[in-house]
């Protein structure tokens, strides 16, 4: 039972957006099933599915997020009529944008995961989870973070050379 | 400044196994803004409740993290308990510690980490929280019914009961449904039209009933609680005031050849007619696709004939609205026919048994029909071709039903009872004749029912043969049924006088038209689809509307009767009340931003999103903004996700509230 687990070199990051009533319900169902997955996921629960505006899953690769999943009721299943079909189309055309921008999609995922299905929950996170392990740390917001950081030096060249300009 | 105060359950051994709580408490204590962080055994024991209050007032918190199981479990509770305290229950939330951490994982250190980083972002979104008030809305207390089969009539019957008007609202000229059809039910045997007219009798008698017949639902508006129903009445053509129902106009009507629908098509009506002589109301209608008068002007004898005066050929559909709280769906079912393939269906058909054209290949509502006492052959099981009786007869189960390739998959639940009861029947009649009947497997559960299949078997003298039939032909005035035994692996030929079909149960044809009306889900095959399958099984997602019977899916009898009085009882429960309490948890509009683009609008599915104008002092209209009535906004927060300039916002689910949770990462 108690298996000796590998330890890893790099532990990703993975942010979970979830609905109530389908995903979160069956991520509580895979723990009172007592199942076990990686402790990399962070789960934020939403209403619904068409609540997620694509700017949060971009806030959480800027915010260190390796991976980021997101997961509603199936199609047809929504407990709002349609917000998830909403959010399918709303995500479709988001994972372009994303490309565009430099994300690698393999590090977001979106899947369908019901208030009954505890199972597909460990197997959609454990999946995700080695997936992104394997691809490494998300470094492309950070370098973009720095780049645009002001370092705090006064002393560089190009600063000499502006102020000489003056 | 907020002061938050933080409380992690052991959960007994359930949290503290894996989560070391003492560390998770300490850790959370330094984080920015909290005040208060302790561990306790049981945070939602009595103690513990009184341990967060006291703590609330002694330490005069401003907002509280309890970090403990699942806020599915008992967000509610805790909720409740800050609201004792004399906090707004919303500055509450619960961080899930349990099923997301502790019972999946085994490292301690690791569960630990992470218990930690959970109740972080709930202390940051915590902060975020605003004050929210409780929505209350009035009640109407009346309740629409749609639908006056055995499932419309109970639940109109029990909402009446208990002192609630009921508007009772029917397609078809007469209340019944299909259980009028009926010969006798199983597993009693017990006369169908002897248990149902004395029901139907009482929904007419009923003080706090009104009753629609011939009547369809145009419109559907409002919200639980104030719902606004347009109701079509289409034109009878007969006063329904005047009319006393003594039948004149039908025996006098020079037209009596027209197949009538409740006798499958079997018996012959006039073009006044009532469907059957027990329908409730007794008032006739007339068919003006097949009356003289429409088609000639000429004729008018039933006008003539009618002594008080109650046919009306100018009479013209009328729109009349209801104001209801509660609505009950009772459409109930079609049997899906092999005729031809009916437009739009998902079953591709059964050219393989003759697509309907062999006239001694009939449904189960027909065999129905046939062994009825009030039925077009007196109860008489005759053939319809000629009329003789049927020596042998085969039946067929699971026609479209749990058939994948032929597009339904689902069982139709009560074929299995109502053929063996169909053998039962031919073997009460005709003496010396044979029942076979061809089946899949027999799916009985229920009180009493396996033992009736068997008695059907046993006592009764039905060959059931296990296996499908391939095909089935015409050869002289007997039927050829080719089929397959797969028990003792032979293939099968019967010449039959007669063949029944037990076809599948389907939704009522324009259940989808009806569900966009009412803004209620429905399932691939336009079953009704209900809140929760096991807990919610008779309250559709959407509030204030309810299901009952064969809309929802194939159901037999004492079913559809029993979640037809689960449905009144939720309407009543809803009715017991003057005011609606909901859970503030709805969109609002800041007016200041808002374009008026109406994105939000387009996608509402509740129809919540209204147009409102803005105006100055003068009267001037400055510009029209969008405005979510709180009522009926559902609170999937689809809008503020649509919203391009970021106008509307979802309370508990704010931007800020997500961003300050991603940002505590």
């Amino acid at each position: 039972m108690h298996s000796e687990k590998p330890k890893h070199d790099f532990e990703p990051k993975i942010i979970a957006f979830v609905c109530t009533w389908c995903t979160y319900a069956g991520a509580d169902l895979a723990g009172t099933s007592r199942m076990q997955y990686p402790a990399n996921v962070r789960v934020l629960k939403f209403p619904c599915t068409g609540r997620i505006d694509p700017v949060f899953i971009l806030k959480a690769f800027q915010q260190g997020a390796d991976g980021v999943l997101v997961s509603g009721c199936h199609p047809g299943d929504c407990h709002y009529i349609a917000g998830n079909f909403h959010a399918r189309r709303r995500f479709a055309a988001f994972r372009k944008l994303l490309e565009f921008v430099g994300v690698d999609l393999e590090r977001l995922q979106f899947s369908w995961v019901s208030a009954a299905e505890g199972g597909k929950w460990v197997e959609v996170v454990t999946d995700l989870t080695e997936k992104v392990r394997n691809m490494g740390p998300m470094t492309e917001f950070k370098e973009l973070a720095l780049e645009e950081q002001w370092s705090g030096a006064i002393n560089t060249e190009e600063l000499k050379e502006a102020f000489n300009q003056i | 400044m907020s002061r938050i105060g933080v409380f992690v359950c052991h959960c007994g051994e359930n949290i503290s196994r894996t989560v070391d709580v003492e560390r998770v408490a300490a850790q959370v204590a330094k984080m920015p803004g909290v005040a208060f962080a302790t561990d306790y055994k049981y945070m939602c024991s009595d103690p513990g409740q009184t341990l967060l209050k006291k703590t609330i007032q002694d330490q005069k918190l401003s907002h509280v993290v309890v970090a403990a199981c699942s806020p599915r479990m008992h967000e509610k509770t805790f909720r409740k308990a800050v609201e004792a305290a004399g906090l707004n229950p919303y500055l509450c939330e619960m961080a899930n510690i349990r099923e997301h951490c502790s019972w999946v994982h085994e490292d301690k250190q690791e569960a630990t980490a992470k218990a930690i980083e959970i109740v972080g972002m709930l202390v940051e979104r915590v902060k975020k929280n605003r004050v929210l008030p409780t929505i209350t809305v009035p009640v109407t207390k009346r309740s629409l019914v749609i639908g006056g089969g055995i499932a419309g009539i109970q639940a109109a019957l029990d909402i009446a009961d208990a002192g609630h008007h009921v508007v009772l609202v029917e397609r078809d000229p007469s209340i019944g449904g299909h259980m009028a059809q009926l010969s006798e039910t199983f597993p009693t045997l017990d006369c169908s039209q002897c248990i149902m007219t004395p029901k139907m009798v009482d929904v007419a008698n009923h003080p706090n009933i009104t009753l629609y017949s011939y009547s369809e639902i145009e419109q559907v508006d409002g919200y639980i609680g104030n719902f606004q129903v347009t109701i079509r009445r289409k034109a009878r053509s007969v006063d329904e005031d005047k009319c006393t129902g003594c039948g004149v106009c039908m025996e006098k009507c020079p037209v009596k050849k027209i197949p009538n629908k409740f006798d499958c098509n079997l018996g012959m009506r006039p073009a006044i007619y009532v469907p059957f002589p027990q329908a409730v109301p007794n008032t006739p209608v007339i068919d003006r696709d097949n009356c003289i008068k429409f088609k000639t002007g000429k004729c008018g004898l039933c006008q003539k004939v009618c002594g008080p005066g109650a046919v009306d050929y100018e009479q013209e559909d009328r729109l009349v609205v209801e104001p209801v709280g509660a609505i009950v769906v009772a459409t109930g079912f079609d049997l899906y026919t092999i005729d031809e393939k009916p437009k739009g269906s998902m079953i591709k058909g059964y050219g393989e048994f003759g697509h309907g054209k062999i006239p001694d290949v009939i449904d189960g509502m027909t065999f129905e029909r046939l062994a009825s006492a009030s039925g077009p052959t007196g109860g008489k099981i005759l053939r319809p071709s000629d009329g003789k009786e049927p020596k042998q007869i085969v039946f067929i189960q699971c026609i479209g039903s749990r058939a994948r390739e032929k597009g339904i998959s689902y069982c139709s639940k009560v074929c299995c009872m109502y053929t063996a009861k169909h053998t039962m029947l031919y073997h009460h009649k005709v003496h010396d004749g044979q029942a076979y009947v061809f089946f899949m497997d027999a799916r009985t559960p229920g009180k009493a029912y396996d033992e009736f299949w068997r008695r059907s078997i046993e006592e009764e003298e039905a060959v059931y043969i296990r296996g499908m039939v391939s095909r089935l032909y015409q050869k002289g005035d007997k039927i050829v049924v080719m089929g397959s035994d797969i028990a003792v692996g032979v293939q099968v030929e019967i010449e039959a006088d007669m063949v029944v079909l037990a076809t599948a149960v389907q939704p009522r044809s324009g259940a989808d038209t009806l569900a966009q009306k009412l803004g209620i889900s429905y399932d691939k095959y336009n079953f009704y689809s209900e809140a929760h399958a096991k807990l919610r099984p008779v309250e559709c997602a959407t509030a204030g509307i309810y299901l009952a019977g064969a809309c929802q899916g194939p159901k037999d009898i004492p079913d559809t009767v029993s979640q037809a009085s689960a449905a009144a009882a939720k309407v009543m429960t809803l009715f017991a009340k003057d005011k609606l309490e909901r859970e503030p948890i709805v969109a609002r509009v800041k007016e200041a931003g808002c374009v008026g683009c109406f994105a939000c609008k387009k996608v509402c599915a509740y129809g919540a999103v209204e147009e409102k104008e803005i105006r100055d002092r003068q009267g001037n209209l400055i510009k029209v903004v969008a405005y979510v009535n709180p009522g009926v906004c559902g609170g999937c927060g689809t809008c503020q996700a649509t919203c391009p300039s970021k106008s509307v916002e979802l309370d508990g689910y704010t931007d800020e509230q997500i961003v300050a949770m991603i940002e505590a990462l």
